[in-house]
This record gives structure tokens, sequence and C-alpha cells, in this order.
């Protein structure tokens, strides 16, 4: 007999099919300490405490930003003619509802504020396009922004718009309204972000 | 001659001592002394070896930084300035560094023109093509970290746009982004894995790819600007007619174009590193700050025309969103090129002997991609989006119109044997002298 016909091809190939499973299972395995090694690390979960701002001495029309988990937050004491313009724009936005954006459940209103205070704006200052902080644009028309600019926040890395209530506009690459905290006020003068007694 | 090029190791103990352990001599012989290149190589042919300069120096400088600077957050910014400022020929080093990456995008974006030009990505030399478009990829990824490594404001922002990317994945986007970034926002762990990569992983990957884009070269031969194949008239002892031995014809001519090319980039190491915000943008001369964007955030030059690109895409399509079509558009415009070998359906090489339509389509898309480079460096205007949406469509169509317009070409008929060319574009001193 030559070797060729000594040769078994099925128990062979039952081998072959049976090592190759068992190994890639094994490299499965072994790929899992690897991937999950990316995840955030203990430490930087733990880094997400609330931060607690001072609002007493925002005047109306003014902004502060303060970073919370590494993001900046933005606090908007909007005046009376701000909240009056939020209504004129619906018609332009792309989710005047917000239907589709994330906020806590006590701001999907049409100011996106706590109607406790619906002067104060509370939002997570980060373009929902890719990231970048828009800037706080509250003068009406300017030259760079057009004759219906109503104040908002304009992203000017790809050109996103946003009204006063961080709601985006049609026809800009971001694809939903601006990201809100949770957040409550501790008192009259200051705002807890990052934590709120409903959800808790 | 102590050695004649044939048979080098006549009377060399040493090299008998090696070879008789060691496939010296074959292997020498099979990628130098008798690979045998075309004759008619023009200056189009010269980028190849530059890329494999560029990455010489891109190693050496590379090395030599990582032993000065910093992979934390806190520190990163400031061993930058430490070795632009204290290290002893520092700033040359990292000017060399910083500058050699311009180089590599210029000299791989004209040699894979040339490719486009001669027809060199057609049959038999698809997985050459495949290969080096892997290198591409690979370059990208490794241009982008090394671009985050100073930690200033462009590459802190440059960050957050391109992983954002990754976000427009629909239901995993988010938690992918997490995941490649290690925090919950762009943070000393991204910049710690992205050092990781760039310095280690990526640059094996390159070397390896680099590897295996020359063994599948020297495996079918080069193409050359008449898009004949040499290998089809060969002399009675199997040399090809038209082709002379890669040593020392072609290895003294590149030895020449790199001198040629050393020469400018010294230039722009010495007078121009920052080449006017194009090599080096203005905004990361200041440190990364994660509160406040810069106003105008635009990539280095060489990925301006994919970020273009995805800039360009403002409009939604039934269910997708224009943040998902920009980020589709941009990958589907680097998987076409992939796709080029089998797209072009012309049976004809060379631009010399193709028809019209390819040259004006050709022209057209050279035309697209240098427009939207220069978009994608420039803040977006209204009128400055329409065109970046012209320069994708241009592009795309390209691409996608190819099988039917390179289907029924006119072509010219090829010659028999290669021939000599403009003389504009062939080198210096002409190789013809071995037309046996």
């Amino acid at each position: 007999m030559s070797t060729a016909e000594m040769v078994n091809h099925d128990r062979r190939r039952f081998l072959t099919a049976s090592a190759t499973v068992v190994g890639g299972v094994g490299v499965a395995f072994v790929a899992v300490p690897f991937l999950a090694s990316w995840a955030p690390s203990e430490r930087a979960r733990a880094a997400g405490a609330p931060i607690e701002i001072d609002i007493s001495r925002l005047e109306p029309g003014a902004r502060v930003v303060v970073e919370w988990r590494g993001r900046p937050v933005w606090v908007l004491n909007r005046t009376e003619a701000m909240l009056a313009s939020l209504p004129e724009v619906v018609g332009d936005l792309r989710d005047p509802e917000s239907n589709e954006s994330q906020q806590p459940p006590y701001t999907q209103n049409s100011i996106r504020a706590r109607e406790a205070m619906p002067n104060i704006f509370v939002v997570i200052g980060v373009c929902t396009h890719l990231g970048c902080s828009p800037q706080y644009r509250p003068e009406i028309a300017p030259d760079d922004l057009g004759p219906n600019w109503k104040g908002g926040f304009f992203c000017a890395c790809h050109g996103s718009r946003f009204d006063l209530a961080g709601r985006v506009y049609r026809g800009v690459p971001a694809p939903t309204n601006l990201v809100i905290p949770p957040y409550t006020f501790i008192s009259d003068t200051r705002v807890l972000v990052g934590e709120d007694s409903e959800a808790a | 001659m102590a050695a004649s090029p044939e048979n080098p190791s006549k009377n060399n103990r040493v090299i008998e001592w090696v070879d008789a352990r060691f496939p010296l001599i074959e292997t020498w012989n099979y990628h130098m002394g008798k690979y045998y290149t075309p004759k008619n190589f023009n200056i189009w042919y010269a980028f190849g070896v530059l890329a494999a300069v560029v990455l010489v120096i891109q190693l050496v400088t590379g090395i030599w930084l990582t032993m000065s600077y910093k992979p934390s957050a806190e520190e990163a910014f400031g061993s930058v300035e430490y070795i632009m400022r204290d290290v002893h020929w520092g700033w040359l080093i990292r000017y060399m560094h910083s500058t050699g990456a311009s180089a590599f995008f210029i000299v791989v974006y004209l040699h894979m023109f040339r490719a486009m030009l001669y027809g060199s990505y057609k049959k038999p030399r698809e997985l050459i093509w495949i290969i080096g478009m892997l290198i591409f990829l690979v370059l990208m990824a490794e241009a982008f970290m090394g671009y985050v490594l100073p930690w200033g404001q462009m590459s802190y922002w440059g960050a957050q746009v391109i992983i954002g990317l990754f976000g427009a994945i629909p239901l995993i986007g988010e938690q992918l982004v997490v995941w490649i970034q290690g925090d919950f926002m762009i943070a000393d762990a991204t910049l710690n894995r992205f050092f990781a990569l760039h310095v280690v992983a990526l640059p094996l990957v390159l070397v390896m790819l680099v590897f295996l884009h020359i063994v599948a070269l020297h495996h079918v031969g080069s193409n050359n600007p008449d898009g004949i194949e040499i290998k089809e008239k060969k002399d009675k002892t199997g040399k090809p007619l038209d082709g002379i031995p890669f040593h020392p014809y072609f290895t003294v001519k590149d030895l020449m174009i790199i001198i040629g090319f050393l020469f400018f980039f010294a230039l722009v190491v010495f007078f121009a590193p920052e080449m006017g915000g194009l090599f080096l943008e203005h905004p990361n001369f200041e440190p990364a700050n994660p509160m406040v964007t810069p106003d105008h955030i635009a990539p280095v030059w060489y990925f301006a025309p994919f970020y273009a690109i995805l800039r360009a895409v403002t409009f939604d399509i039934w269910f997708l969103d224009a943040k998902l079509l920009g980020v589709i558009a941009m990958f589907g415009s680097i998987i076409l090129l992939f796709l080029l070998p089998w797209l072009d359906r012309c049976p004809v090489k060379s631009i010399r002997y193709r028809g019209n339509t390819y040259k004006a389509a050709l022209a057209a898309f050279t035309v697209a991609f240098v427009m939207l480079t220069f978009l994608g460096t420039q803040p977006s205007t209204p009128l400055y989006t329409l065109l970046a949406q012209i320069g994708m469509f241009v592009y795309f169509a390209f691409f996608l119109l190819m099988p039917w317009y390179t289907a029924n070409e006119k072509t010219k008929p090829l010659p028999k044997r290669v021939t000599k060319g403009s003389p504009l574009l062939s080198f210096p001193f002409s190789s013809s002298d071995r037309d046996s």
C-alpha cells in the first residue's frame, strides 16, 4: 500500500476541523482581556461626580462654562426677549419637540429647562455632530450668521446651528439637539449638575 | 572591479561562508542584481523609492523623539516644547519628523497618481495596489495618532472630531467611542494608547506591508509608462529585451533623485517647517483645552480632501441623517480606491494609449481632488459647501461610472516595444544604450 492509500481523509478532516474550532475558541477567549482593557478604567469611571454651580451673580443674557466629566457644561440665564424668540424659530428646527434628542424628561418641553426656573438653561456644550464646542452667539442677525439669526449657538467646525434652547436647525450636519445633563436646583441661587431627585 | 555583478561572491570567502548558510546572492540577484526593470521609466517612477526613504526618516527621527517625549496629558505639550528648546538638536529632529509626515503623503499621493496614469493597478498587479492601499490606510491612522501626541488644541479637537466619526454608527456608536477613548472624553488614557499604537503597533504593520508590497512587485515585475509587459519580449538567455538590472542602473538614478528630494526636504525643515500653518497648524501651539474649541478646526492638508467630503454632506436621505451619511461618504471615498482594478475595464494600461474619455475623467478627478484638498482646510461657508458638494460628485462619478465609460474606450494601438516618451519627464541621462 502506498502512503496515499493509507491516509484516512475523513479522520484527518475531522481532526483538522475540531482542532481549528477548539483553537479558535481559545483565541476568542484570549482576545477578551485585550479588548476589555480598552474600556474606561475603574478610576476613570469613578471620576464623574456631580458639581454645584452658583448662579446668584449670573446676569440676564450671561453664560458660565463649567467642567463636568471633562466636558463643558453651559449655564445660561436667558432674558425675556430670548425666551420670547424660542417659539418664533420652531418652523426652522429639525426636532422642536426634542423627541429624538437626549434630555431628562423634566426638560422635554418648549424651553428645554425645568419649569421652576425657565430662564436658567443648563446644557452640555458639545455639538451632537462631531463633538466640537459651539460658540455662544446671542446677538440678533450678525453679518456672518444671516438676517434670520435670533441668537443661539453656532458650531464653527462644521456650521451646525442651535437656538437658545439648544435645538438644532434644519440643513446642518448635527442630527439632534444639544444634550441636557440631569440637574436640579438646590436653592434659588445654586444648581447641581449631574444629579436629580427624579432619577434617584 | 573587485566583484562582478554577475557573481559578487567570487574570491570573497566571507560571502561564500554566508551564502552557504543564507540565500544571500540569490536574494540579492532576485531583488537587485538580476531584477529587470523597464528601461523607459520616467520621473513618476521615483516616488516609491522616495516613500521608502521618508519611511526611514520617520522611523529614525521617531525613535529619537520618544527618548524625550512624555505620553501623558499633563506632560505631553511641555515635553514637546522641551524637545524644541532644551534638547540638543531636538528642534531639528522634531521638524524632520513633522515635515516627514507631510512629505510622506506628498510622495504617496504622487505614487498613487502614477499608478492611475499608467494603469499600474491592472492585472497582474491588483494585489500590489491592494497592499498599497492598506499601506495608505495604516499611514493615515499613523499620521492621525501622531498628530494627537503633542496635545495641542488641534491635537485634542482633531481627535474629538475623528473619534466622533465612530459615534455616527447606529446602535453601538456611542459605546464604541468610549471604548476607543478609554474614558468618557478624550483624556490621558486616549493619549497613552495612541502613543503605543503610533510608536509600536502601526509602524510594525507598516513595515510589514511595505515588505509585502515589494515582494508582490518583484514577483510580477514593474509596469512602465507604456503599460506593456517587458517580460513578453525576451532575448535568448531569458532576459527581457527592454529591461535593465535594477542594480546598478536604477540604484544610481534613484540615489540622484534622493539627493534632489533631500535638498527640498531640507529647505522645508530649515526655512518653512510650519509651511504657513499647513504642516503644523497654528492652534496646535496652544495646549489642549477641553472647554474651548478653536474657531476654525481644519485637519492637516493630507486629510483635507476626505474631510471636505465628510463636511459636504449636509442633507438627509431617507432614514439616514447627514452625520451618518457624511461618515459613509468619507469612508466610501477611500473604499472606492481599493476597487479601482475592477472598476476600470479598459485593457490598455497607459494613459498614452487610452481614449479621450478616460483622459477627461482623470483630469476632472484630479481637479476635484485638488479642490477638495483646498476646501477641507477652509472654514465652511455656503459657497465652499456647494463647491465641496460638486467636488464630491465628480469624485464619486469618476469611480462609480468607470465601468461604463471605460468599457468601450477608443484606444490607440500599443507599441511592440517600450518607447522613449516625453523628454521632459525622462531621466536626466538615458539608459537606452543597452538596447540589444
